[in-house]
């Protein structure tokens, strides 16, 4: 049987105390070697300093939302003050947290190692991609200390780009600064996984975390540069009066609204195609069963890239837009959900009769299939052209993207840290806090948006700081889950931070995962691997008996 | 002399010299599809408004100036040929060639410029440049006045891009004088040179959108 040369030679515990073993976290303790470091599990770092950062913000506005909706009154804050409550919270969340989420820092991280290469393949790129996001994001901050955005995060025009008064620009210039930095990584991802594979890893070799950030990147660079033209028009409006959407000018608002979704649909996916990945990856090693329909949940991935650029019509349906597209849009929109689906019953397969445990990574990806089936179905009641006319910008809506965004993508996010975390600093995280912050945020979410399906269904609209008195009970119901879920975020950042120093010293595979990225020791030193691996088979081998020689090192 | 000797540019996380070509050719032909996205936007706004109000579209583009547009169709396509030629000599390693066809493209590059920004004065004589100030006689001004609000932002757009192409000539020019390229190294050569040739095929596609369709 071959052992892994590096496991052998290099796990944490043969090492005489006295001189570390070098990683990449020990290499050089400067500040410059931070701040210039080429090294993707360091700009990985750096970058997820930075969205928890922006996550607390958003998290923040979030706060004075559901504050101002305790009471029926609109007493806490004023209209113009909540309209720019919510839109910050929109924008820092989706632009600055949801979007590089996961690719940013678990992507950046495992990319390159779970595919045997020693750096992405634009190192360079990679942390210009992360100056770029801080620049994006100071733009943003400016906005937000000189005064907030009150456009909402869809900058529907006329509104933004004629009437508003608010510190659109300084959030515009940010937001299409942000999208060249995920232009950036997604080409980085591309580029990588096609040329940077380790001998004998093939395209159906790969982890469904590959896939998923393949399929991914491909929105990255197919998508943005959309949202970044259109945005950019917004800001030639505002500053030069050129027409493209101001009917006094003669241009069209809808216009915007379609260019907008086109990527902004797309963005969705965005979001859960990642997270998709992470819980390919923790439910077959918690299950210790090989992944139920390799194939089919590899493809779907692209397939969900790819259907994902025509559904964008579904947003306009009570925007002038014919029955007849409205017709298409409805089909392909309920098309875009088989490949999901198609996820969701590979991933029940695959637990069938395998010998399940609940650690914490395990309970965040069976939170987030659970609820991203509940995301997704509401997204169909959406997707039927009736329906949607009915809760059309109401709270039901507001559930329903939450579903996705939080039960889905924020879940993946939480199960992936805890799943590499020791991977990432070598260090493992306490298992029993751990358990229990999943179990309260999942418990809190539910609190925090189910009562909004309800309240939207009974014709609360979103955006609004007064509601009439009925909806209190829902909305106080609402708001004590937002509180519940704070505490579910508050835990993991303490106890994470707590196990860098205190936690227990992780070895080079905690979980007996399979994947290349599991090789080499915790945390990896800068080259990833001491020697590049070759592969000779299939991922996936839990439960079998040549798991441990699943892969081999040269 | 062994490859590696020759070409010292290979970074340490790929293997080889061929594998850093190939990653940097695919890396550029993904950036331009994010550039055949990023123009997509504008174009999509072009058909949509031209379909909606061709006769706003006919009388704004007879305002252009159709010798000045050909003109600078044709110091583009010389452009795209004395860059084409920039690479070739770059992989037969004959620097006097490279340096004079970089400075070359540069030369043409900057006529184009200095050809758009003369149209643009003459706009702004005209009472062409949307906004307050904005005259037309024509047969309906509002949408006259989109066909020109698109005709800055895309010609606009372009220039920028020109300008950063007239940009990475120039470190191209000061870094082939120091001796950089050889047979054995020519990536940033050729990886600009496929940006020259983008930007070159925007304009192919805006030339006839904006100067010469619905004037015959």
């Amino acid at each position: 049987m071959a052992v892994p040369a590096i496991d052998t030679t290099l796990a944490p515990h043969t090492e005489v105390p006295a001189k570390p073993r070098k990683t990449y976290l020990n290499a050089d303790y400067s500040v410059s070697s931070w701040l210039l470091t080429v090294d993707h599990k360091r700009i990985a770092v750096l970058y997820l300093i930075s969205i928890i950062i922006f996550f607390a913000l958003g998290g923040m506005f979030a706060a004075g939302v559901r504050l101002e909706l305790l009471t029926p009154k609109g007493d806490l804050l004023q209209a113009d003050t909540y309209n720019k409550f919510f839109t910050m919270h929109g924008i820092i969340m989706v632009f600055f947290f949801l979007v590089p989420s996961i690719p940013a820092t678990l992507g950046n991280f495992l990319v390159p190692m779970m595919i045997g290469a020693r750096d992405l393949a634009f190192p360079r790129v990679n942390l210009l991609s992360w100056y770029i996001y801080i620049l994006g994001g100071a733009f943003t901050l400016a906005a937000v200390i000189g005064g907030g955005v009150d456009t909402g995060w869809t900058f529907y025009t006329p509104y933004s780009s004629t009437y508003s008064t608010s510190n659109v620009m300084p959030a515009a210039i940010g937001i299409f600064i942000t999208g060249f930095s995920s232009i950036l990584t997604g080409l980085n991802f591309i580029v990588t996984i096609h040329r940077m594979r380790a001998p004998g890893l093939t395209w159906f070799r790969l982890p469904l975390f590959i896939w998923a950030h393949y399929a991914t990147s491909l929105i990255f660079v197919l998508g943005t540069p959309v949202i970044a033209i259109t945005i950019f028009l917004v800001g030639l409006e505002r500053a030069l009066h050129i027409g493209i959407f101001d009917p006094a000018l003669g241009g069209d608002p809808v216009l915007f609204q379609h260019l907008f979704w086109f990527y902004s649909h797309p963005a969705v996916y965005i979001m859960i195609l990642p997270g998709m990945g992470v819980v390919s990856e923790i439910i077959t090693c918690f299950a210790r069963k090989p992944i139920f329909g390799y194939s089919f949940i590899a493809l779907s991935s692209v397939a969900i890239a790819v259907l994902g650029f025509i559904v964008w019509g579904h947003h306009l349906f009570t925007s002038s837009e014919s029955v007849y597209a409205a017709l298409i849009f409805s089909v392909l929109s309920f098309v875009v959900a088989i490949p999901s689906a198609v996820k969701v019953f590979n991933w029940v397969a695959t637990l069938y009769r395998g010998a399940i445990s609940f650690e914490a990574p395990m309970l965040y990806a069976l939170g987030f299939i659970g609820l991203f089936t509940i995301g997704g179905l509401t997204g169909l009641f959406l997707a039927a052209v009736g329906f949607d006319l009915h809760v059309h910008d109401t709270y039901f809506v507001v559930a329903h993207f939450h579903y996705i965004m939080v039960g889905g993508a924020v879940l993946a996010f939480l199960g992936g840290l805890h799943f590499w975390w020791p991977k990432m600093f070598g260090r493992m995280y306490p298992e029993a806090a751990a358990k229990a912050a999943a179990v309260i945020v999942f418990i809190g979410f539910n609190l925090t948006f189910f009562p909004q399906f309800i309240l939207g269904y009974l014709g609360m609209p979103r955006r609004y700081h007064a509601y009439p008195d009925e909806f209190q009970v829902l909305n106080v119901l609402s708001t004590a889950g937002a509180s519940i879920l704070a505490v579910g975020y508050l835990m993991p950042f303490c106890y994470l931070l707590w196990s860098l120093k205190y936690g227990a010293v992780a070895s080079s595979n905690p979980w007996q995962a399979s994947g290349l990225e599991w090789l080499t020791p915790s945390p990896p030193p800068t080259e990833n691997f001491a020697e590049t691996p070759i592969v000779t088979q299939d991922p996936y081998h839990y439960g079998t008996d040549d798991d441990a020689e699943a892969v081999h090192v040269a | 002399m062994s490859l590696e000797q020759t070409t010292p540019y290979v970074a340490h996380h790929f293997d080889d010299a061929d594998q850093q070509h190939d990653a940097s050719s695919l890396g550029m032909w993904v950036f331009l599809v994010n550039e055949v996205m990023f123009f997509g936007g504008l174009f999509t706004a072009y058909v949509v408004y031209r379909t909606a109000y061709p006769e706003a579209f006919h009388a704004g583009s007879h305002e252009l100036n159709i010798t000045l547009g050909f003109f600078n169709t044709i110091v583009l396509l010389t452009s795209s040929l004395t860059m084409a030629l920039s690479v070739h000599a770059a992989q037969v390693s004959r620097r006097a060639m490279l340096v004079i066809n970089l400075i070359l493209t540069m030369f043409l590059g900057a006529v184009f410029l200095g050809v758009k920004a003369y149209e643009y004065t003459h706009k702004w004589h005209e009472h062409l440049i949307p906004g307050p100030n904005f005259v037309f006689d024509g047969p309906d001004p509002v949408h006259a006045q989109l066909f020109f609000s698109l005709y800055f932002a895309m010609t606009g757009l372009h220039a920028l891009h020109m300008i950063v192409g007239e940009v990475l000539l120039g470190i191209l020019v000061l870094r082939s004088l120091q001796g950089m390229f050889n047979k054995y190294y020519y990536t940033p050569v050729e990886m600009s040179g496929l940006y020259w040739h983008f930007v070159d095929l925007v304009w192919i596609f805006l030339f006839p959108l904006l100067y010469l369709l619905g004037r015959h």
